[in-house]
């Protein structure tokens, strides 16, 4: 019978000690008073001794542990000496113990341990279905945050979680020390009545996830406005004809093909930026994010290649995201990939704005709401259509003269039309 | 589901893996090919393993039970044992599974090949059939399923009609009135609770300190105490040092501590000292298959060997050799062959040992949570308060689980007693569906039946056992 090791007392006033290093591992024969382990306290280090004499069973504190008097910290087979702790003879049958142990162990499988090596041992916190579900839209189901009694894991769990990694919380599963400092905040109590709400998923992957970009990406936003009249006149033939196909035309569907031919002509906006390697990686596709704001928050569906689809294509595309990111049913795959954004306000009457970059990209453009204006122009004033837009772009790889180049190549193609079909 | 018909799938052998696999693959409406040596599918397990020895151990309880109730004034006559009849039965038992597989395979157009499939290269295989003749079949995928067979101690005279391997001892050609089972694993225990049933005086050498090494001690006594009194004798590290066959039996020596009478004659020795992969003859080194020291096919977590056109299964692809761990892999690899993002990642694959009584666990044993060092608290439920086990006269079991302290989760369950292998589903079914303590506590179980012992051993976490009084648990 194994004897319990427990913590002894301490000293008065001291509850607890860290273990600094185990000096013993299970089967070693120790002697009486022999150090076992080393722990430090509040007030000071020490060896303690072991006060039996025999094998050790087991370790059941490991170096970094936090330990309390009455704690066991090894147990001990007694009566085993040095000697009779080696006995030659019982080497075969040890091996064929561990050979006919084979067949019986439930022993986890090579495989599944290769699974879980990264992480701990303990098993995932989830139920078969919900694992295959995480699997099947490319989530790491030890990532997700469990909401459940102590942190299962629901399927709404891995469906939130899934969507604030799309909202680009690459630091989602980074240990809360990764997380932005937050300045301490006074007692608003002492002000008036506050009430305190938490932040969704959808809500803490975009703080974290602007804060971010904000703080990485030096920004420059440069502003203008295209004469869309004629674009407007078009808009307006072939509504009918985009709604046919399932699709609404709008300007942001026409911006979204004029974006995509403007990087294809301008490859540096199409771009990240790799600071460790010096290095700025050009994009050979042209995937567009366009920010749609749900009752959940903000999301980024992504349209991809949208230089390879007609305008038509693209109203009915992002008519059918816009739908599904309404609906919170949007998959990681439709907000992945994006490789530059444009983002709307013009239906909430703004006109021109700062939007923020969302990294990894380098540019994003903001569209605000288009205004009948009086333009001088060949002698004459007229009633022009002028949509006001804003571009924010990544000074490190974008510098002031490219971004102005790049909006007014999108302003041209907005005011001539053909543009488009001469140069995409 | 899109088009899979031109999706040729290779499989090689019929047991509880590969007929899963195959059967899953045709309803995928992939061209499957299936390859075994025997007419009908079952492989070892419904020719040679689990079928015919449960039917066996069936038997067992019956004639055990039959003269246990002579202590509460039911007295049967000496039973009669008609060896060719019972052989009969047990026959029919496993013709009529395999027999059911056969008819289940043509109805899924599976092509079935009798005969031994090798590889060619990558894509190939060629089936020697029974009649010396050879067929090529190439594959898109193919998955090797060909199992385990007895492993063979080194100058143990195989050959001789004395000594038995596992599928020796299921034909039941005699009951011999002496029998040394070498090995205390559960294949010997099992089949040496049949041969004691029927008559033979059994005697069991284990190597190991103790009977079903690795299993929980607390798990593995009830039954040892039950088993001396089955056995004639149970010799623990004690091994065969030499053994020869002579006219008036088996002359064996062996050698153990202090063991009053080293040299031996029984009628028969059952030679259960475990089961080793058949990954030779597969001529898998014309193929890029990794095989490790052990014999075992390396796989990734999908099953996929290192040849990507090939994936293993079952016992030829390692450990534990469960057939149900085999069925189970059969699925992840077929689906992994039909694309689907899956992965072979259970988070707990019980296992039962047939005795009487039985023995299953699943999950993290407490052997497994003290030498991983996992932090854990231990609930057990005796069954000497469990009314349904008092009923049968069997309060020998015990019911415990392994939790977490903290979160309450349960990490695993052992179970000793009647119907444990029935029972251990629930603990199994508690892992998968990530339950703690107190979902078993608000399940309610059926009275009377030991199925409560599951749920009263999780009061006994929480200290609020009915029928047993245990103060609450130390948490930390």
């Amino acid at each position: 019978m194994a004897t319990a090791f427990k913590l002894p007392e301490l000293g008065e006033g001291i509850k607890s000690a860290d273990v600094v290093s185990v000096m013993v591992k299970p089967g070693d024969v120790i002697k009486k008073d022999q150090g076992v382990i080393e722990i430090e306290s509040e007030k000071a280090s020490a060896k303690v001794p072991s006060p039996v004499a025999g094998k050790v069973a087991e370790v059941r504190v490991k170096e970094g542990d936090k330990i309390k008097p009455g704690q066991v910290i090894i147990t001990v087979e007694e009566g085993v000496t040095a000697a009779a702790a080696t006995p030659k003879q019982t080497a075969p049958a040890k091996a064929a113990e561990s050979k006919k142990q084979a067949p019986v162990a439930p022993e986890p499988p090579k495989a599944a341990l290769a699974i879980s090596a990264a992480s701990d041992r303990t098993p995932v916190f989830a139920s078969p279905s919900v694992r295959q579900f995480a699997r099947e839209i490319g989530v790491n189901i030890r990532t997700v945050p469990g909401s459940g009694p102590a942190g299962r894991i629901s399927m709404e769990d891995v469906k939130s979680h899934a969507r604030s990694l799309a909202a680009g919380q690459v630091a989602a599963s980074a240990p809360p020390a990764a997380r932005p400092a937050a300045t301490p905040l006074p007692d608003f109590t002492k002000v008036g009545e506050v009430t305190r709400e938490p932040m969704n998923a959808v809500r803490r992957a975009t703080a974290a996830h602007m804060a971010r970009c904000w703080a990485e990406i030096p920004h420059v936003t440069i502003f203008d406005r295209a004469d869309i009249t004629a674009a407007e006149e078009l808009r307006k033939q072939y509504k009918t004809k985009a709604k046919a196909g399932g699709g609404k035309l709008t300007i942001t569907a026409i911006l979204l093909k004029v974006a995509a031919v403007a990087l294809k002509t301008f490859p540096r906006v199409n771009a990240s930026v790799d600071m460790a390697k010096q290095e700025t990686i050009l994009k050979r596709y042209y995937h567009i994010g366009c920010a749609v704001d749900t009752p959940r928050g903000l999301v980024v569906p992504v349209i991809r290649d949208a230089d390879k689809k007609s305008i038509l294509q693209i109203a009915a595309e992002l008519a059918q995201l816009s739908e599904k990111a309404r609906a919170g049913k949007l998959g990681l795959n439709d907000m992945q990939g994006g490789t530059f954004t444009i983002t709307n306000l013009g239906g909430l009457g703004t006109t021109y704005f700062t939007p923020i970059v969302n990294a990894p990209e380098v540019a994003i453009l903001g569209v605000g709401r288009a205004t009948m204006e009086s333009s001088y122009a060949e002698g004459m004033c007229r009633p022009r259509l002028m949509l006001p837009l804003s571009l924010s772009f990544d000074h490190r790889v974008v510098d002031g003269a490219d971004g102005a180049r790049f909006l007014h190549w999108i302003v041209d193609a907005m005011e001539k039309p053909l543009l488009l079909a001469m140069e995409g | 589901m899109s088009d899979m018909s031109d999706k040729r799938v290779v499989v090689l052998g019929a047991g509880p893996g590969g007929y899963p696999a195959a059967f899953h693959a045709a309803e995928y409406g992939m061209q499957v090919t299936l390859v075994d040596p025997a007419i009908s599918p079952g492989g070892v397990c419904l020719y040679r393993g689990c079928i015919p020895s449960k039917t066996l151990l069936h038997i067992a309880r019956v004639l055990f039970e039959s003269r246990e109730v002579a202590e509460w004034g039911v007295t049967f006559a000496e039973p009669q044992i008609d060896l060719d009849k019972l052989r009969a039965w047990k026959d029919r038992v496993v013709s009529r599974l395999t027999g059911g597989l056969g008819s289940q395979s043509r109805r899924r157009q599976v092509n079935s090949i009798q005969g031994r499939g090798r590889f060619l290269n990558a894509q190939t295989i060629v089936v020697e059939k029974p009649d010396g003749s050879q067929e090529q079949v190439e594959f898109d995928h193919a998955i090797v399923a060909t199992g385990s067979q007895p492993a063979v101690v080194p100058g143990f005279p195989v050959g001789s009609p004395r000594v038995m391997d596992s599928t020796g001892a299921l034909l039941l050609s005699d009951i011999p009135k002496t029998l040394l089972v070498v090995g205390g694993g559960y294949i010997g225990l099992e089949l040496g609770t049949v041969y004691a049933a029927l008559g033979s005086k059994v005697t069991v050498v284990e190597m190991a300190k103790s009977l079903l090494a690795g299993v929980d001690r607390d798990l593995a006594e009830p039954l040892e105490r039950r088993l001396k009194e089955v056995f004639e004798e149970i010799l623990v590290e004690t091994r065969v040092a030499q053994m020869e066959v002579k006219d008036d039996g088996m002359h064996v020596k062996l050698i153990g501590l202090d063991l009053p009478n080293p040299e031996r004659v029984f009628d028969k020795v059952l030679v259960a000292v475990g089961r080793k992969p058949n990954s030779k003859d597969l001529s898998l080194e014309n193929t890029g298959v990794k095989v490790n020291a052990k014999g075992f096919i390396e796989t990734d977590p999908q099953r996929r060997t290192a040849e990507p056109t090939i994936f293993a299964i079952g016992d030829v692809a390692g450990e534990p050799m469960l057939a149900h761990k085999a069925t189970h892999e059969a699925r992840v690899a077929v689906d992994a062959i039909a694309g689907k993002p899956t992965v072979f990642e259970p988070q707990a694959i019980p296992a039962v040992v047939f005795t009487d009584p039985e023995i299953a666990w699943t999950g993290l044993t407490e052997t497994q949570a003290l030498n991983q060092n996992v932090s854990h608290v231990v609930a057990r439920f005796p069954w000497i308060a469990s009314g349904r086990a008092t009923t049968l006269g069997r309060n020998e079991g015990l019911t415990k689980l392994v939790l977490d302290p903290h979160t309450e989760r349960i990490l695993g369950v052992g179970i000793v007693g009647v119907g444990a292998g029935e029972m251990i589903a629930e603990g199994t079914l508690a892992l998968e569906m990530g339950a703690r303590a107190g979902d078993l506590t608000a399940t309610i179980h059926a009275h009377p039946t030991m199925s409560e012992t599951v749920m009263e051993a999780a009061e006994v976490f929480h200290g609020k056992s009915a029928h047993i009084y245990t103060p609450k648990q130390d948490r930390r």
